[in-house]
């Protein structure tokens, strides 16, 4: 049996650590609100630029002959993933689902016979991901002074992108992120970037054979729009991200807070049933100590 | 119903309006052009300025948006702007503040990464300029 002052220590870690989650699932909880609306405030736009993309490449047919960015580089020999996680851990499977799946994705590539870079957006997946890849890492975006304003770094990545496809340094391009359904679940999940895609679910508007007018041309068009929509996949996916990763938290830190809550209850019981035991031991000892004299 | 054009002006931050009116005016790159109900389909991109938006034959809100793109579809008029805000709700004085902190910015700055910053101050200007008007 365990002494009773050592018990007593015990319970009284478990109690600071239980501080210590709560306190950082209030935080993350706070934070959460304050993704969320961010994530669901972007959507609007992310979804109505995909519509526009969408209607664009169906009037545009197979999209070949258009810019590269949409019919890509005619190539599929190598494959830059870009592994989306988070900036610091404590949110339970969060960092490692994403890792994994871009594991999964990068295997694949690779028993494929493609070539594989990698670039990593947030120091967790970078750390996994090391291990095993660090040969084929060529980049990575540190967000961790990104706070709340993540456009600045959506806008430089998206730049980065074009200039590397741009100079040939890759033929496909796939970001790996984790999307937000709700505050119980968040998938990782894997879209193509570069070129690009537009998501199945955008609304294609029948025109009603009416043929679209463009001004400037067709062409210019689609220049200027194509980056803005690359940068806003990754805004979107940087936001979806930052509140999936305040969810997992949050959930996290409840599981850890009712663990330490059980865990206090039991230590508890075992405190207090040693307790007993030895005030009666000290009692037979006194009355046995009584009876010999 | 069918007389009214269906009318949406998003930025990446938020949907800033969202409604039926009756005559939308946007500052095309080629030029500003108007919107009415049952507009051919029509895309184009668009330039630093302002969106007039009429209904019930008066001004009833004034946007500035920064570049981005319409897009004119049987279903209504869609704006995509990088930003955009209500005139109503920034003042002069405000944007003039902004415009210098930017152009100190710039200043400090020297030659590297200066061109998203140049196009700040640009935007500003303009928005200031929109504003005396």
């Amino acid at each position: 049996m365990s002494g009773l002052k050592e018990l007593k220590n015990r319970i009284g870690s478990v109690k600071s650590t239980q501080k210590i989650t709560k306190a950082k699932q209030m935080v993350a909880a706070a934070k959460l609100r304050r993704a969320q609306e961010a994530a669901e405030a972007s959507k609007p736009y992310a979804s109505r630029m995909a519509n526009v993309v969408a209607n664009l490449t169906a009037s545009m047919g197979d999209g070949s002959g258009g810019p590269k960015l949409l019919a890509g580089s005619g190539d599929d020999k190598v494959h830059l993933v870009v592994v989306m996680t988070a900036e610091r851990g404590l949110c339970g499977g969060f960092n490692a689902n994403t890792a994994k799946a871009a594991r999964l994705k990068i295997e694949e590539l690779q028993a494929a016979g493609k070539t594989v870079k990698i670039i990593t957006v947030g120091k967790k997946g970078r750390e996994v991901l090391k291990s095993s890849y660090e040969d084929l890492f060529i980049d990575h975006v540190d967000l961790s002074e990104a706070k709340d304003k993540f456009t600045p770094y959506a806008i430089g990545l998206g730049l980065d992108l074009t200039k590397r496809f741009e100079a040939g340094e890759f033929d496909v391009a796939t970001l790996i992120f984790s999307e937000f359904k709700n505050v119980l679940t968040q998938n990782p999940v894997a879209k193509q970037l570069i070129p690009a895609e537009a998501p199945d679910d955008a609304e294609t508007i029948d025109l009603g054979g009416a043929i679209y007018a463009y001004e400037p041309s067709e062409p210019e068009i689609l220049e200027s729009l194509l980056p803005r929509y690359l940068n806003t996949q990754i805004l979107s996916a940087m936001l979806e991200n930052a509140a999936g990763e305040q969810a997992a938290s949050m959930t996290a830190m409840d599981n850890a807070t009712r663990n330490a809550g059980d865990m206090i209850d039991s230590l508890s019981l075992q405190y207090n049933r040693a307790r007993q035991a030895q005030i009666t031991k000290e009692l037979i000892e006194i009355i046995s100590g009584a009876e010999a004299l | 119903m069918a007389d009214k054009l269906h009318f949406s002006l998003v930025s990446p931050a938020r949907e800033l309006f969202s409604g039926e009116v009756d005559h939308v005016i946007a500052p095309g790159s080629d030029g500003e052009f108007g919107v009415l109900v049952n507009h051919a389909p029509f895309m184009t991109t668009l330039k630093n300025g302002v969106v007039r938006v009429e209904d019930g034959g008066e001004t009833t809100m004034r946007l500035f948006v920064r570049g981005g793109f319409a897009d004119v579809t049987p279903a209504g008029l869609t704006i995509l702007a990088e930003e955009a805000v209500n005139m109503d709700s920034v003042s002069a004085e405000s944007v003039k503040k902004e415009l210098d902190e930017a152009r100190q910015a710039l200043l400090a700055e020297g030659k590297d990464g200066s061109a998203m910053l140049e196009e700040q101050v640009s935007y500003l200007e303009s928005l200031k300029a929109a504003l005396v008007n």
